[in-house]
């Protein structure tokens, strides 16, 4: 153990020296070619700005990640939530928005506003998963009903316990971890739940940063909290997942868990949703952001599954490259925004 | 070279002072010094700055009533409220498990150390509850959310993951050094004639500890206290790492709660545009912190000087 | 001996252990902590972890970046800070001892070190990322670090310059020098070896700062090593910060081992201060 701390300090020394030269002796795969930074263009020409919804993040990031090696393009991610991302997007500080909604009207202004014209490009299905503590067997099946009495702006002080939502449920806290209102992921859930965007109560636990509400569900027997089916995916023998029921027996009798075929074939509703990335018309001519937005939507769909998401037909992989080759600027959903329960597939068709 | 002697002069001063003035060179260097000393003032200067302008553009819009009057804390979402309580009570929570937990270890080293120890306990001692001090808050942060938190809630049932019970032990365990010195220093002022006079009464060590010394070093610990309590008050990433994101008003250190340092951190994470209402709320916050922890450090130093001067 | 003395022996020494306990506790609680993240780190720490960057899988990502990240910060830092500090000593040790504006310079030093971190960090965000438009780059986060660390540099140098004899000054002055190259030539080389360990020590303590730089901005995603004083860029207690958040396993073994390898760096730069002010006193004293 020593030895190895103590070869750990030294090769520190050596790491400062040759991090400052050329690349180190053996790179392994993920991390060569960046330490040469003097070659390289510096400056916009060679980087790609990217920021939106964490969401969209975990497969942006594998795509970049896999789409660097071996070539000179910087790429960086912000997470600042659908709605800081946009933000950015239109004023120009980024190029890339990951969205987990359409874009809104408001921002659709914003960006006229500033001459900046986009294009929306569908890159998977994602599920909204309503987790609770594995220790948790009460809450197995929730109404949409149930759910909106929890979550809707009057509940704010009022609705605190299990019982008070269900009452054969418990007389125990109950402990809410929910998306940031940054992000598309609680914009799209206030609206398929409350009725309405952006409407909910403002006394939860709530972070831009998935991973956190995570750690905060898997860590709380009395904890309910809603985020990317992704995120849900990828911790799972951490988390229980909440079969939702929407009280709609044609697409499926009683509560469906969601995974992958579930939110699919559409049974998982209302909490499914296609989710994007809109890429500024004015950088997609230049060759390194092309490149990359040709990677995502060919190769890089094998990375969404991967990531926990749930791919899109072939077919309508092949419409959205189409769209963006063509250059086909304004949004699918005219600018209005989330709409629950659409096909992608049917509206790339349509355009 | 002690401060109250006179700097003796040099002869170009000597000069100078019967011809009446310096070489330029020299002015002009003590003029360069004199601007990097006016850094410090520029620091003061640009925090207070910068605090006061954003909060004064946020109570343009938002009456300060509100700040106090309101008991929730909602400025990001869609119907915002802006009480400052439900962050108020997240800081002052965390920082009472801090300080329940420094406060008797940090005195009883103080006591220790002071009284008790011979000259190579204290010269081995000392240094290494430093140590404590030393360690980045980052590293007591991981500690708290990775190893005490599960620890605890192996013992207390229904403990979330997040909450004011773990960060506060381990900030308790950071700011032990600070009690056990300044209070160490304390005991140690106390003249030694007033334990000899206790001795030749005939009490023996203890009560003479207790009784004697403690007591008239009262106000010194108290001093050390106060500046514990607003350094916890003013930490960061233990909290944000361990304490949770809710604001909520409580006295229930089992849940998940936020302080105001967990705040500023997560919506500077968020990159708000500059000049939005949520932007300018981390300033107010800021500000509130601010004149929190100065008017604490300036209640410590006032009571350590008052504590000199009568011992 | 006697029934009351007997027992105030007991009681006296029951107070010693426990007293001794009260430091003895809250040490062997940190050491168990180190070793805890030491066994965690170990498994993790190796060549490829220190120059990898980071990954979605937690077996493929490094601390390069923040490594690499820290190193410049700390020397951009130390770049800004080190003049101004040992500037501003100089002008309240040597020249302005008694005026106003040294007093009130001195309380303003006094306040600056009780004032929390994260305060700092709005003062960077406010004016040298938005005001002054250096956006979230190398040269904000150094410069608002500068400012943090600038009063315990101020301390220690003044601390150094105290220890020179008043006596090597009037011997500079007996010869003929003016004030400037008295501090120059005579005194400055004599506090060095203070003014170099205090300034060891305060960069050390920077590097594990966290609270300022998340303000000021440094980055989630960053696999790119910093080409400039304007670029992006993170820090090693940030990506601690971020893996930490993760609740993935590997990213918690991962937070274990970058946090060996800042507790080490800091160990090898209080070495390294100790170490140096030894021989340099040696020297001195020879």
């Amino acid at each position: 153990m020593r030895a190895h701390i103590l070869s750990a300090a030294s090769l520190l020394l050596i790491a400062l020296s040759l991090a400052c030269s050329s690349n180190p002796a053996a790179p392994p795969p993920a991390a060569d070619e960046k330490v040469e930074q003097p070659a390289a263009p510096s400056g916009p020409a060679a980087n790609i700005a990217i920021d939106g919804s964490s969401t969209v993040y975990p497969i942006t990031e594998a795509v970049a990640e896999e789409f660097q090696k071996g070539k000179d393009v910087r790429v960086t991610i912000g997470v600042s939530g659908t709605g800081g991302g946009f933000k950015k997007f239109c004023k120009g500080e980024v190029v890339i928005a990951g969205a987990s909604r359409p874009i809104k009207p408001t921002e659709v202004e914003l960006c006229k506003a500033a001459n900046i014209e986009y294009i929306e490009l569908p890159v998977a299905y994602d599920g909204l998963a309503v987790a609770i503590h594995p220790s948790n067997t009460f809450a197995a099946t929730m109404t949409v009903a149930e759910l909106k009495k929890i979550w809707e702006p009057e509940a704010q002080g009022k609705i605190m316990k299990w019982n008070q939502v269900r009452a054969d449920w418990p007389d125990k806290e109950i402990h809410l971890f929910g998306a940031g209102v940054d992000s598309g992921t609680y914009d799209y859930f206030t609206l398929a739940i409350n009725g309405k965007e952006h409407a909910s109560r403002g006394d939860f636990t709530s972070s831009e940063d998935d991973n956190m509400l995570v750690q905060g569900v898997s860590n709380d027997a009395l904890a309910v909290g809603f985020f990317g089916y992704a995120y849900y995916s990828s911790n799972a023998t951490k988390l229980k997942a909440v079969a939702v029921d929407d009280g709609n027996p044609a697409n499926g009798e009683g509560g469906i868990t969601p995974s992958a075929e579930t939110v699919a074939n559409g049974t998982y509703q209302p909490l499914s949703r296609p989710i994007f990335i809109y890429v500024s018309k004015a950088a997609a001519s230049r060759p390194e952001v092309a490149g990359f937005i040709e990677y995502y939507l060919t190769k890089g769909t094998s990375l969404v599954q991967e990531t926990g998401y749930i791919p899109l037909p072939p077919k309508a992989y092949e419409l959205a490259l189409a769209r963006f080759k063509g250059n086909k600027v304004g949004s699918m959903f005219a600018g209005e925004g989330s709409k629950v329960g659409v096909t992608v597939e049917d509206l790339l068709a349509r355009e | 070279m002690r401060a109250s002697e006179a700097l003796p002069m040099a002869p170009t001063e000597q000069r100078a002072s019967l011809k009446g003035s310096l070489p330029l060179g020299e002015r002009a260097i003590e003029a360069l010094l004199l601007g990097c000393g006016l850094v410090t003032i520029l620091t003061t200067v640009g925090i207070l700055s910068v605090l006061a302008f954003e909060t004064f553009a946020f109570l343009r819009e938002v009456s300060p009533l509100d700040l106090i009057l309101d008991l929730e804390w909602t400025p990001l979402f869609a119907e915002k409220h802006f009480g400052i309580w439900p962050l108020l009570s997240g800081t002052l929570l965390t920082s009472l498990v801090a300080i329940s937990v420094a406060l008797p270890f940090g005195l009883l080293a103080a006591m220790f150390l002071s009284e008790l120890a011979n000259d190579r306990a204290r010269r081995i001692l000392k240094p290494a509850l430093e140590l404590l001090a030393g360690i980045p808050t980052i590293v007591y942060g991981y500690f708290a959310l990775v190893v005490i938190t599960p620890a605890l809630q192996s013992v207390i049932p229904g403990l979330a993951g997040f909450n004011a019970l773990s960060p506060g032990i381990v900030m308790g365990i950071m700011i032990i050094p600070m009690i056990a010195s300044l209070s160490e220093d304390a005991l140690y002022a106390v003249p030694n004639s007033l334990r000899e006079g206790a001795y030749a009464l005939g009490s023996s060590k203890l009560p003479t500890i207790f009784r004697v010394v403690l007591p008239s070093a009262a106000s010194g610990i108290a001093a050390a206290v106060i500046l514990a309590v607003s350094r916890a008050i003013g930490e960061t990433m233990v909290v944000a790492i361990a304490a949770g994101q809710q604001p909520r008003l409580t006295a229930d250190p089992r849940v998940p709660i936020q302080t105001m340092t967990t705040y500023i951190v997560q919506v500077s994470m968020g990159d708000t545009p500059t000049g939005t209402i949520e932007y300018r709320t981390i300033f107010v916050i800021g500000t509130l912190l601010f004149l929190i922890t100065f008017l604490m450090n300036v209640g410590s130093y006032r009571l350590a000087r008052r504590f000199r001067r009568d011992t | 001996m006697s029934l009351v003395r007997k027992n105030k022996r007991q009681t006296e020494r029951l107070f010693w252990w426990v007293s001794l306990l009260a430091i003895a506790l809250p040490l062997m609680l940190l050491g168990w902590l180190l070793v805890d993240v030491l066994s965690d780190a170990v498994s993790r720490l190796s060549w490829q972890f220190i120059t990898s960057y980071p990954s979605r899988k937690p077996e493929n990502a490094g601390i390069l970046p923040a490594l690499v990240g820290s190193i410049y910060l700390i020397a951009l830092t130390a770049t800004i800070a080190l003049p101004i500090g040992i500037g501003a000593a100089i002008f309240l040790e040597e020249y302005g001892r008694h005026s106003k504006v040294a007093g009130i310079i001195e309380v303003n030093i006094a306040n600056l070190a009780g004032v929390p971190s994260i305060i700092y960090g709005l003062l960077g965000l406010g004016v040298f990322v938005r005001t002054l438009g250096m956006g979230r780059s190398l040269i904000a986060g150094a410069a608002t670090m500068a400012l943090l660390v600038l009063p315990m540099i101020i301390m220690v140098t003044r601390e150094a310059l105290r220890t020179v004899p008043m006596s090597l000054r009037e011997a500079c002055y007996g010869l003929g020098s003016t004030r400037w190259q008295s501090i120059w030539q005579v005194v400055l080389p004599s506090a060095f070896p203070g003014i170099l360990t205090g300034a060891i020590l305060a960069i050390s303590r920077a590097i594990g700062e966290t609270a300022p730089l998340v303000v000021v901005g440094a980055l989630t995603y960053v696999t790119f090593v910093p080409d400039g004083i304007d670029a992006p860029f993170t820090v090693l207690p940030i990506q601690i910060f971020n893996w930490v958040s993760r609740p993935q396993h590997g990213f918690v073994v991962n937070s274990a081992a970058a946090i060996t390898v800042l507790l080490c760096t800091m160990l090898m730069l209080n070495g390294v201060a100790i170490y140096l002010r030894n021989r340099l006193q040696q020297r001195k004293a020879s």
